[in-house]
């Protein structure tokens, strides 16, 4: 610690005046960029969510106190609707899509048959981007599309896939699926890549099976992994916006928090109720946030 | 291992691989479909049913559409937003990394702290002051539209966030690397900035660019900053472009498959070619929220 400490003495009196500049300007140009264009405009929005305001003059910005939050728990039917579709949301991510990437990865980092061609298959759809997807899946599902097709159906009599209200949430959720699986494969598969192989072998070894292999040797040594997907999965589940937006646009089709926001704060009728739903959804992120920050540097903060 | 479990696990194995294997057949349809879709007349489907044999097939829904989609302009701004935004992103992540990973600051994890969580902020959060001070910088300098409706207001907007990925991924990258490697350099007597362009930008070479190609389909797919930041049409990448033709060409499903399908072609390209660089820029990172 001290030998440390006087190294870093050492170091920073060699430092000239060249290279104080240098380093003033390394750490405070992107220092500059991101706070500007991220943290404050952030800490902006979490204080005009107490505020009356257009976004038009600043003169006209009045003080609200919670009165966008009542308005948003108590008079905003839509709210509930969106909070129910993002939980559904994060189930079915974590429950269905998530498990199904994980479970990918660990066969095809066992290298079965073909897991060359598995991998690009599954990730394709990860590389594409939604505005295509949502062209894409419109050919699959609108009314003289491929599904409607094979169940034998025409325009007339065809299953409204996006807009049936008691349907259309489990339609997003298989299309956002899509994608959803691809990526926590190939993220799963980057973590795989560092599993020492010595161990799954003395697994095999001491004769367990595959599921016993996966379950008692790789699920608890990808422990900080897992941490990771999960958060991931929450994150993204939360912030979900593109997908609806390409399908719905600003309609109320199908809402989710995200789209709340837009909704509120895009053209002509802003107001900072629109601000309101985005500190919600920063605060029901905050969580999962911390808990990713907290694995990511775990060895920097003790 | 006795000869039977090893046995009975070739049978599952096989299951298993057929299973994926059918899936990922199901996993491509989709997007096989829309290709194939693309090379017939909308008309044709309309009279005939989505199950017709083809009697036209050819090319001329593409030709159609970078003539009347204007494609071609769309690709560009693209390009020109995608470029500038992932190079400076790099560069700008090497250089808060590099400060991090090889100088001993006592602000050192917090800096990195600050650039990892601002890239896990959701966009709506930020959206309204971000809006307003692009106006308010634009009437500043005597122009609205310096970063309103510019492509530079939306690369700046990308380098803002996806900092904090750069910074991450090639900060723990450089950790790995000896510190005698610095060390030497520091003794004879090499600046700070021959330290960073000469000695460690060039081992920096394979984390580079594994995240120049994650960050290209980031940036290059991203639609919802173009969407509200730019005003014209006529300016927006392609992604953000697709949304409006699908409204306006809701009559003919199939040119605006053979649209989707050129907007695709760029990241699948780079994906096809440089299919590895996604694993170990994932890999390095470990993650990006």
């Amino acid at each position: 610690m001290i030998a440390a400490a006087g190294r870093t003495a050492r170091r920073r009196r060699a430092f000239t005046r060249g290279d104080r500049l240098t380093l003033a300007l390394f750490v405070g140009v992107p220092i500059a960029v991101h706070v500007a264009l991220v943290w404050l405009p952030a800490i902006a929005t979490i204080l005009l969510s107490f505020t009356y305001w257009t976004g038009i003059r600043y003169t006209d910005i009045t003080w609200a106190g919670l009165a966008n939050y009542e308005n948003i728990l108590f008079s905003t039917p839509a709210f509930w609707d969106a909070l129910r579709n993002n939980a559904i949301w994060v189930g079915w991510f974590g429950l269905i899509a998530t498990p199904l990437g994980v479970l990918l990865a660990y066969e095809i980092d066992r290298q079965i048959r073909g897991h060359r061609f598995y991998q690009s298959a599954y990730y394709l759809p990860v590389v594409l981007s939604l505005a295509v997807t949502g062209i894409i899946w419109n050919f699959m599902l609108r009314p003289d599309g491929f599904v409607n097709g094979i169940m034998g159906r025409d325009i007339s009599n065809a299953v409204s896939f996006f807009g049936n209200y008691d349907i259309n949430i489990y339609v997003i959720m298989v299309i956002a699926s899509w994608r959803h699986i691809g990526y926590i494969m190939l993220l799963y598969l980057a973590g795989l890549k560092s599993v020492d192989p010595a161990m799954r072998e003395a697994a095999a070894l001491d004769g367990a099976t595959e599921w016993e292999t996966f379950r008692k040797v790789i699920l608890p040594t990808m422990r900080p992994v897992n941490i990771i997907i999960v958060v991931i999965t929450i994150i993204e589940s939360l912030r979900a916006f593109d997908i609806i937006y390409v399908i719905y646009g600003t309609s109320a089709g199908l809402p989710i928090l995200g789209i709340l926001v837009f909704q509120n704060i895009a053209g002509e009728g802003a107001s900072m109720k629109g601000a309101a739903f985005a500190v919600i959804l920063f605060l029901l992120s905050i969580g999962p946030i911390i808990t990713y920050l907290r694995q990511q540097f775990r060895e920097d903060v003790r | 291992m006795s000869a039977p479990a090893r046995g009975s696990q070739v049978a599952k194995d096989r299951v298993i691989s057929t299973f994926i294997g059918v899936f990922a057949i199901v996993w491509l349809f989709p997007i096989a479909w829309t290709l194939w879709s693309s090379f017939r007349p909308y008309a044709e489907i309309r009279a005939r049913g989505v199950f017709s044999m083809p009697e036209r097939l050819g090319v001329f829904n593409y030709a159609d559409a970078i003539r009347r989609m204007d494609l071609p302009t769309y690709l560009w701004n693209s390009f020109a937003i995608t470029a500038p935004a992932v190079v400076l992103t790099l560069f700008l992540g090497s250089l808060i990394g590099f400060v991090v990973s090889r100088y001993s600051f006592k602000f050192n994890v917090g800096m990195l702290l600050l650039f990892t969580a601002g890239n896990l902020l959701p966009a709506q959060l930020v959206f309204i002051p971000v809006f307003k001070a692009y106006l308010q910088i634009g009437d500043l300098v005597g122009n609205r539209r310096f970063l309103y409706d510019s492509p530079w207001g939306v690369v700046l907007i990308h380098v803002a966030f996806q900092v904090g990925f750069a910074t991450f991924v090639l900060s723990s990258y450089m950790k790995t690397i000896p510190k005698e490697i610095s060390e030497s350099a520091m003794v004879d007597g090499a600046s700070v900035f021959r330290h960073y362009w000469n000695v460690m930008l060039p081992l920096l070479r394979p984390p580079l660019a594994s995240l120049a190609v994650l960050m290209t389909t980031w940036i290059y797919n991203d639609f919802f900053w173009a969407l509200v930041l730019m005003s014209t049409d006529a300016k927006r990448p392609i992604t953000s472009a697709l949304g409006r033709l699908t409204g306006e060409y809701v009559t003919d499903y199939n040119l605006l498959a053979a649209g989707a399908m050129i907007a695709a072609l760029p990241t699948l390209l780079v994906f096809i070619v440089l299919r590895r660089q996604f694993v170990s820029g994932l890999a390095w990172g470990a993650t990006k929220g």
